[in-house]
C-alpha cells in the first residue's frame, strides 16, 4: 500500500486524530454558531436535529474542542517559535501568494505563515472558550455586562476564526501534496524539499 | 398566542418585512404607582389567566413575594422604602415586561419568530419557536425574560395578547381594585397620565412625571411616578434605559459585516485558485529526488 517507503513522516497517528478531533468540532461549531449569529444561516441548525438541539450541543462540542486544541497547542508550541527566517518569509509572502516561491527563504517544519496561523488560532481559541463560558446559560449566570461582552467577543472572534480556518483549509488545498500529511501522515521528499527545505535536510540528513 | 390574531410589525431573526398592509392603534398599559396599594391582585390575576404558579418561596423579611420575576411569575410587586422630602415613602412598583418599541430581546433573538412585536406594540414570546439560548435576557435593558427550568424556554408578560386580540384588557388591569392600572390606546394613556401627573404636582410632588423612556423608543407599559426624576428609587427602574451598545454591536453591524467578510474569504480563495493556479511541487525538484535515488 505504501507507494514510496522513503516518504517522510510528518504527523503520527495520534497527532492526526488530535487534529481531526479539533477539526470536526470546529466544523460543527461553525455551522451551529453561524446559525445563532445571522438568520441567513439559521437553517444550518437542521444538521443538529433542530435549533433546540443545536443550542444544547454547541457548548459541549466547544468544551471538547478547547480540550483537544489545548493538547495540540502543547504538542506543537515548541515547533512554532518565530525565527528571523520566518519574519523574512512573512515579508515575502505576497510573492508566494502571487505564484512565485523561488525567492522564499528556507523553512523548517513550519513556515512563518503557519506559525502566525498557529498563534492566531491559539489566541482565538482562548477568547472563544472564555467568552463561550460567559454566555453558557445552561450552567452559568454571570453578570449581565460580562454576558453582553462575552456575546460580542464570541461572535467577533468566531468570525475571525472561521476566516482563519478558511485560509488554513485553502492553503492545504492550494499547496498540492499537503493534505495527505494530515490524512495518513506522510509527504513526498520532493514536497518537503520544495516547501520546507530545512525540515527536509533535518529528516533526510541531506 | 396564535400568530394570525394580531398584525405583526416585526419578528425576531427575520430580515424581510412582516405584515405591513394594515396598521392598528398602539396600545399601552399605564401603571399609576401613586395609587397602587401593593395588594398583589395583579399578580394573582396574571397567575390565574395565564395558568402559571411560581414555586412557593421563602419569606426573606420583605413584602416581595415571589421575590423575583420567574418563568411562572410574569409580574411581581417590588417594595422599596425610601426617604424623600424628609418623609418615609413606601414605593411599590409592579414590575414586568415594558413592551419596548425598540425591544432588545427581539434584536438579540436568533430564532425566527420566537419573539413577535405586534402592530399594537405588544412584544410577545412564542415559546414553540424558542430555542432557550437566553439571548433575550442578554438583550433586555430591564432584566425581564426568565428561562424556565422545566422546559428551557423564555417566558415573560405577554400583555395578555390573547385577551387584547379579542378586545379585552389585560387581566391585571381588569383586576386592580384601586384603578392604578389602566389600558387603552397609547395616546389616551398619555393623556390620562398627564392628568395624574398634574394632580400629583398639586399635592407637592414637583417631580412627578410619566415614565415612557425614549431610549427604547418609548414603552407600551408606562408608569406614573411621583419621583420621575429618580426612577431608580422604584427598586432600580433604570433612568435612561436603552439597548446596550454591546448588544447593538453584536446584533447590528457585526452581522452583515462578518457575513460579507467570510463570503469574501471563501470567494477570494476560489478565485485565487482559478487565477493563480495550484502551488505544485516543481518538476525540477522531483527530478533531483529521482537522481538521488538512482545513485
Amino acid at each position: 500500500m505504501i507507494r514510496d517507503p522513503k516518504d517522510l513522516q510528518r504527523y503520527n497517528a495520534s497527532e492526526r486524530a488530535n487534529h481531526w478531533t479539533v477539526g470536526i468540532c470546529f466544523i460543527l461549531l461553525a455551522l451551529s454558531g453561524l446559525a445563532f449569529f445571522h438568520p441567513a444561516f439559521f437553517p444550518l441548525t437542521q444538521f443538529f436535529g433542530g435549533p433546540v438541539w443545536a443550542r444544547i450541543v454547541h457548548p459541549y462540542i466547544g468544551v471538547l474542542m478547547a480540550l483537544a486544541f489545548l493538547v495540540i497547542f502543547l504538542r506543537f508550541k515548541h515547533l512554532n517559535q518565530m525565527t528571523p527566517a520566518d519574519k523574512e518569509w512573512l515579508a515575502k509572502a505576497k510573492e508566494m501568494v502571487d505564484g512565485n516561491d523561488h525567492n522564499m527563504p528556507e523553512q523548517g517544519k513550519y513556515n512563518g505563515g503557519q506559525k502566525a496561523m498557529f498563534w492566531a488560532l491559539a489566541v482565538c481559541m482562548l477568547l472563544m472558550t472564555v467568552s463561550g463560558l460567559l454566555i453558557w446559560r445552561a450552567w452559568f449566570g454571570f453578570d449581565i455586562t460580562a454576558v453582553r461582552l462575552g456575546a460580542v467577543v464570541h461572535a467577533a472572534v468566531a468570525s475571525v476564526m472561521i476566516a482563519l480556518i478558511m485560509v488554513h483549509i485553502y492553503a492545504a488545498i492550494w499547496v498540492k501534496g499537503t493534505i495527505r500529511a494530515m490524512w495518513y501522515g506522510t509527504v513526498t521528499r520532493a514536497w518537503a524539499k520544495q516547501h520546507h527545505r530545512a525540515w527536509y535536510r533535518q529528516m533526510t540528513g541531506k | 398566542m396564535a400568530l394570525q390574531s394580531l398584525d405583526i410589525l416585526r419578528r425576531s431573526a427575520t430580515t424581510t418585512p412582516s405584515t405591513q398592509v394594515r396598521s392598528t392603534v398602539e396600545v399601552a398599559k399605564l401603571i399609576d404607582v401613586s395609587t397602587c396599594i401593593g395588594c398583589k391582585a395583579c399578580q394573582v390575576s396574571c397567575s390565574e389567566w395565564n395558568d402559571i404558579r411560581a414555586d412557593v418561596g421563602s419569606n426573606i423579611g420583605v413584602y416581595d413575594n415571589p421575590t423575583d420575576l420567574d418563568a411562572k411569575a410574569w409580574t411581581v410587586m417590588r417594595f422599596a422604602e425610601t426617604e424623600e422630602n424628609g418623609k418615609l415613602e413606601w414605593l411599590i412598583r409592579k414590575d414586568g415586561c415594558m413592551h419596548c418599541a425598540d425591544p432588545g430581546c427581539l434584536k438579540a433573538c436568533p430564532s425566527p419568530g420566537a419573539i413577535i412585536q405586534f402592530k399594537n406594540g405588544i412584544v410577545d414570546f412564542h415559546q414553540e419557536n424558542c430555542i432557550g439560548c437566553g439571548y433575550c435576557v442578554t438583550g433586555c435593558p430591564f432584566n425581564v425574560p426568565r428561562i424556565s427550568k422545566d422546559d428551557g424556554k423564555a417566558y415573560k408578560c405577554s400583555l395578555c395578547s390573547d385577551r387584547v386580540a379579542v378586545g379585552q384588557e389585560p387581566s391585571c388591569v381588569k383586576t386592580c381594585p384601586t384603578g392604578a392600572i389602566s389600558f387603552g390606546s397609547k395616546e389616551d394613556m398619555k393623556d390620562l397620565a398627564a392628568t395624574r401627573v398634574a394632580n400629583l404636582k398639586t399635592r407637592g410632588y414637583a417631580n412627578a412625571g410619566l415614565y415612557d423612556p425614549q431610549g427604547v423608543g418609548g414603552t407600551h407599559v408606562m408608569y406614573v411616578l411621583h419621583h420621575a426624576d429618580k426612577p431608580e428609587l422604584y427598586s432600580g427602574l433604570p433612568k435612561n434605559p436603552s439597548i446596550s451598545p454591546l448588544v447593538g454591536l453584536w446584533k447590528g453591524v457585526a452581522k452583515p459585516l462578518a457575513t460579507l467578510a467570510l463570503a469574501g474569504v471563501a470567494l477570494g480563495s476560489l478565485f485565487h485558485y482559478v487565477t493563480k493556479g495550484p502551488n505544485e511541487v516543481s518538476k525540477e525538484i522531483e527530478d533531483e529526488i529521482d537522481q538521488e535515488d538512482a545513485k
